[in-house]
This record gives structure tokens, sequence and C-alpha cells, in this order.
């Protein structure tokens, strides 16, 4: 009886009693939301297109990060090493499709799906190799991206927000939004919704499958730049980040792998719930929820619903 | 306009066609999966804004010759393994469908293949893919689309995965359009439609011919409507071109009428069981 009441009553009687503290869990759960958002979209990116499930974007994640603040370290100014690491990310997906998507074009899924652990493997020794193991400070106020943090008032309390959070925030909406445009309005955006849809008939129109797969490894590069960037502001930039990036697999499985908006809706998910569920209900448990929540909302979503919440709809008739 | 081929472009048959074809296949071999051997040497020319009827039966290979023209049998694991292929002259079998898409070769696919996910427009604009000629000459030329297909127009903003299947028929021809094909490759048009519907492609199709100098080679089950549009025909049969001649030619001949038309009923199925069939004495003569 007492442990039913700390379960289902007293975390709700918390949170009506400190309304602060719950806005304060709920920005928390935002601003990882988005960004595991973003590791997602990567993943559906890729997925969409070419159909391989990208094991490595979440070291994606972390080389991008590691190869602005190592240019930096070089002595490259900052803006500098921002365009260095974004050509980076193109020769990246250059060599991607190359190396390995053309000469596997026609094997088995799970043979591309085990190339993409070669890739995450060599990034990790490429990367290590170029500019060290070592943690990293990301090189936030040199590109200009916001500190500090301001404390609001409100619901008879405080609510810190870090102003870095914020931008992260508001860069991920327009990144979002401008890959929404992207896909919808241009000529390779169309090209790659096509591709998605048909690989067989995009060929057959004359849409060049080589130029379409660069074209989304590089757009998945810029999105783990640019997630690299933010969650390395907010701890450090090292291999150890790439944990988080496993996130993004419950978030597909909550989302459905070939959603935008599901990454987008799941990643919200996932984040909301795992604060408030660290929050308040791991002192229950001794905390640590925060580690296998998304884990067990994803098996209970594959046990209900496969598909994920926004899984493409199967267009039937012929 | 005139649905009958006598009012067509004077037929040309392979014998004093060297002038012009668009398109010529000498005796080339398809293989599957390194050992599926699927054609064994199919030759065949179209000329230029002819229109070409491949015939027969299930599996004979109409299929597999029109994507080992278009190089769409890579995606497959199939390859050409003897033989040349030329359009406009020029050997094109190494070249990748893009390529070929951009000098004007283009397939519409058996089965049509639309874009499900995307509206019919988008659809029709996925088509100008291979285009560097601006975005005016592309909105030019879907109005011309919309022009030969007034149904689409209608459907522009619908999902092509939604409309019916003459419609999408439709939206697989009028996407092809829009790279300014010189020649098509059509497969099975008639597919799964009401016979009002065929009539009404063919009818297209002929107009595109007969206006827009469109070439076409056509792959078709359908005997009986291929030979009313095209000028020539060849059959195929198990990887082989068992026979071939002017449309009127094989409209009238007693063998194809047996067989491909169901004019008469015989039991045998196929010509190299018929004991009247003339095509050796001819071949060997
Ligand atoms: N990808 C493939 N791998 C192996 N064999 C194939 C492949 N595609 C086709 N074939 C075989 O090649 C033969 C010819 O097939 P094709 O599709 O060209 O015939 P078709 O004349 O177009 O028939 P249909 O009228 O049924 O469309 C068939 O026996 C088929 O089984
Ligand atoms: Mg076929």
């Amino acid at each position: 009886m007492n442990l039913l009441h700390q379960i289902f009553v007293e975390p709700f009687l918390f949170m009506g009693e400190a309304p602060d503290l719950l806005l304060q869990v709920l920005w928390e759960g935002f601003v990882s939301g988005i960004l595991y958002a973003l590791i997602a979209l990567g993943f559906v990116l890729i997925f969409k297109a070419s159909g391989v499930f990208n094991f490595a974007q979440g070291i994606m994640v972390v080389f991008a990060a590691l190869t602005l603040v190592g240019f930096y370290a070089m002595g490259v100014p900052a803006i500098l090493s921002l365009a260095l690491a974004i050509g980076v990310m193109f020769l990246l997906a250059v060599t991607v499709e190359r190396v390995v998507l053309r000469p596997l074009v026609n094997q088995p899924d799970i043979i591309l799906f085990m190339a993409t652990f070669g890739i995450t493997y060599f990034l990790i020794g490429f990367g290590e190799l170029i500019f060290g193991g070592e943690p990293k400070q990301m090189i936030t106020s040199q590109l200009m991206l916001p500190e500090g943090r301001t404390n609001l008032e409100i619901a008879g309390g405080f609510v810190t927000i870090q102003h870095i959070d914020i931008a992260a925030a508001a860069i991920a909406v327009v990144m979002i939004a401008t890959l929404g445009i992207f896909f919808s309005k241009t000529r390779i955006g169309r090209a790659l919704r096509a591709v998605a849809d048909s690989h067989k008939a995009a060929l057959s129109v004359g849409i060049s499958l080589n130029q379409i797969w660069v074209t989304v490894w590089f757009a998945a590069g810029i999105v783990a730049l640019v997630t690299g960037i933010m969650w390395g502001a907010r701890s450090d930039v090292s291999f150890a980040l790439q944990i988080i990036a496993f996130k993004a697999l419950p978030v597909l499985i909550l989302g459905g792998f070939t959603s935008i908006p599901g990454a987008i809706v799941g990643g919200l998910i996932i984040g909301f719930g795992e604060k408030i569920a660290e929050f308040y209900w791991g002192p229950l448990v001794g905390g640590g929820i925060e580690s296998w929540f998304a884990y067990i909302i994803a098996l209970i979503f594959l046990v209900f619903r496969p598909q994920g919440l926004f899984g493409e709809k199967i267009i039937e008739r012929i | 306009m005139s649905a009958t081929s006598s009012t067509a472009p004077s037929p040309t048959t392979p014998e004093t066609a060297e002038k012009d074809l668009i398109l010529s296949v000498n005796n080339i071999e398809v293989i599957y999966d390194h050992v599926i051997l699927v054609l064994k040497g199919v030759s065949l020319s179209v000329p230029r804004r002819g229109i070409v009827a491949i015939l027969g039966a299930n599996g004979a290979g109409k299929t597999t010759t029109l994507k080992a023209i278009s190089n769409l049998l890579h995606a497959e694991r199939g390859e050409v393994t003897k033989g040349s292929i030329e359009f406009e002259g020029e050997r094109i079998e190494n070249l990748s469908p893009n390529e070929l898409v951009r000098r004007g070769c283009i397939q519409v696919l058996e089965g049509r293949h639309c874009f499900g996910h995307l509206t019919i427009e988008e659809n029709l604009l996925t088509g100008a893919f291979t285009r560097k000629d601006g975005s005016a000459a592309i909105k030019e030329d879907m109005e011309k689309v919309y022009n030969y297909f007034p149904r689409l127009r209608e459907r522009r903003t619908a999902m092509a995965g939604y409309t019916s299947g003459g419609e999408q028929q439709m939206c697989a021809i009028g996407r092809a359009l829009m790279s300014r094909p010189k020649m098509i490759l059509l497969d099975e048009p008639s597919m799964g439609l009401a016979p009002q519907i065929v009539e009404e492609i063919f009818e297209i199709v002929q107009d595109l011919n007969a206006k827009e100098g469109v070439s076409f080679l056509l792959a078709e089950q359908n005997t009986n409507m291929a030979l009313r549009y095209a000028t020539y025909g060849y059959i195929l049969e198990t990887g082989r071109v068992v026979m071939d001649g002017e449309a009127k030619m094989l409209r009238e001949n007693e063998d194809v009428k047996e067989f491909y038309l169901g004019i008469s009923e015989s039991g045998a199925r196929s010509f190299r069981n018929v004991k009247t069939y003339k095509r050796r004495k001819r071949w060997l003569a």
C-alpha cells in the first residue's frame, strides 16, 4: 500500500507542490529530447534514401565535433574550423558512397549494416589517431554561441535556463525547418523522396542514386556536426558521447524508422520521459532510471506498435 | 487522327533501314545472377520516329530486353554478356541509366512504379531530374504533358499512390516525357487496365509519336492492341526472336492469329511445335 502510494501519488503531489521544479525538469527534458531527435533524424535520412541502417550515425556526431575542435586546437580560426569540419563531413559522404555503398549496392541489407560497423570503428580509430583520444572542450564562445544562464522567476520559484540550451533548441528548430523545405521544394529534395519511395523507379527516370547517397550522407553529417556542437557544449567532446547516440535507437523505434516527424516526436517523448522519470521516480529505485528508461519504452512499443508512432503508411493500392 | 497503322509513318524493316535507326540491338545475350541465361541472342531495331512492338508470352524476355537497353539490368543482377546495343549510332551498354536518360532514352517500367508518396505533379517533376534547361522550360513541358493527359491535370495534387491504375500509367508516361526523350521503352502499358483505358493510352502514344516525334519500343502481351498501333513487331519466345515483320503482316499471319491473337484454337503453345511454321525456311533461305 505504502509502495503504491509512493509510486502513484507522491510524485504527482510533488509536481503540484513545486511547479517551478516541474518546469525545470520539463525544460531539461525538452533540450535533451531535441538533441536525441537530431541524432535520430540523421538515421532516418540515411535509412529512407539508401535503406541502410547506419550504425555509425552516433560516431559521426562525435567525429564531427572532434574534427571541429581538433582544427581549432591546431590554430585554425573558429569559423574556418567550422567550414573545414563541414568539408570533412562532405569528404566522408563521398568516401562512404564510393568505398562502401557503390560496391555493395546489390548486397543484402545486413551486409550494408555490417559495413556501417566498419565505418564506426574506422572513424573511432582515425579520429583518435589524428586528434587524440582525450576529452576536449567545445569551442562554444569562439563559435559565438551564448554561454551563461538566466534564472527565470516563474511559478513561485526559479527556473534556470542555460543560454546554450536556448541556442540548441533554436538551431534545431531552424535546421528541421530547413530540411523540411529542402525535401519538399527542391529538385534534389524531391529526388531524395523519390528514391526513398522506389529505388527502381528513381533509377528508371535517370535519378543518380550515387548523387543522392552523397547528398543524404552529407546532410546526415551536417546534422551530426550540429548535434555534436550542442552536445559537446553541454559536457565535453569525447568518444563517451556515443553512448548518447545509442539513445537514437529507442527514439527510432518510437517514431518509426522512416518518419522525420516521428524522429522529432520520438526524441521529445524520450527526452521528457526520462528526465521526469529520473527526477520523480528515480529516488524510489536509487536513481539511474535515465540510462534505461528509453529502452523500456522502446520495448513496450516493439510489442504493441512495432511500426512506431509515425511508421510510414504503406499505400497498398496498385 | 486515325487509330490504324495505315496512316502512321511508313514502316521500315531492318533490311531497309540502315539509314536512320534510333536503336539497334545486335544479338545480345543476357545472364542473371551469373548463371541464368535469359536472352539467347536477340536482335531488333527501331527506326527513328517508329513504334515497334516486342510481343510474347509471360517470361519470354520482353522486360529483360527493354532493361538491357535502358541499363536497368544491373540493379537486378543481370548483365549483357554478348552483343551490342546502339542508340543513335553510339554504343550504350556501359552507360548509366542517368546518362542514358540524359541522351534521350527512357524506360517506363512494367507495373508503372509511380512514386506513391509523391503527388502527381511531383512525380512529373522527378522526370525532369536530368535536365539542365531551367524551370521555365520544365514548366512549359509540364503544361504539354497536362494537355496530352488532361486527367493528370485534374489529379495534379493527389498522391500518386491513391490514383487509379490508368492514371498511374499516364503519370508514368508523363513522367518519362518530362525528360524530353527521343525514345521511350514502354513496358506493358496495358497491364491490368480496362480495354477502354488501354485504348485511350495507346491513342496518346500514337499522338506523341506523330506530334512530338518520340520513338517507341513497347513490350506487350496484348498482341492485338500492340499490332494495331505499332508499325513493326518482334515475337519473342524463351529468349529468342522467333518471328518478326511489319505489323500488318503479323496481324494477318495464321500462326500469330492462332497463338497470340487467340483467333483460332490449337493445343500447341509454341511456334517451334508448329509444322506449318515458315520461319525456319525463311531464315535458312
Ligand atoms: N532478376 C532476375 N533474376 C533471375 N531471373 C530473372 C530475373 N528477372 C527475370 N528473370 C527470368 O527471365 C525470364 C524473362 O523474364 P522477363 O521479365 O523478361 O519476361 P517478360 O517477357 O517481360 O514476361 P512478362 O510478360 O511476364 O512480363 C523469366 O524466365 C524470368 O524468370
Ligand atoms: Mg515483362
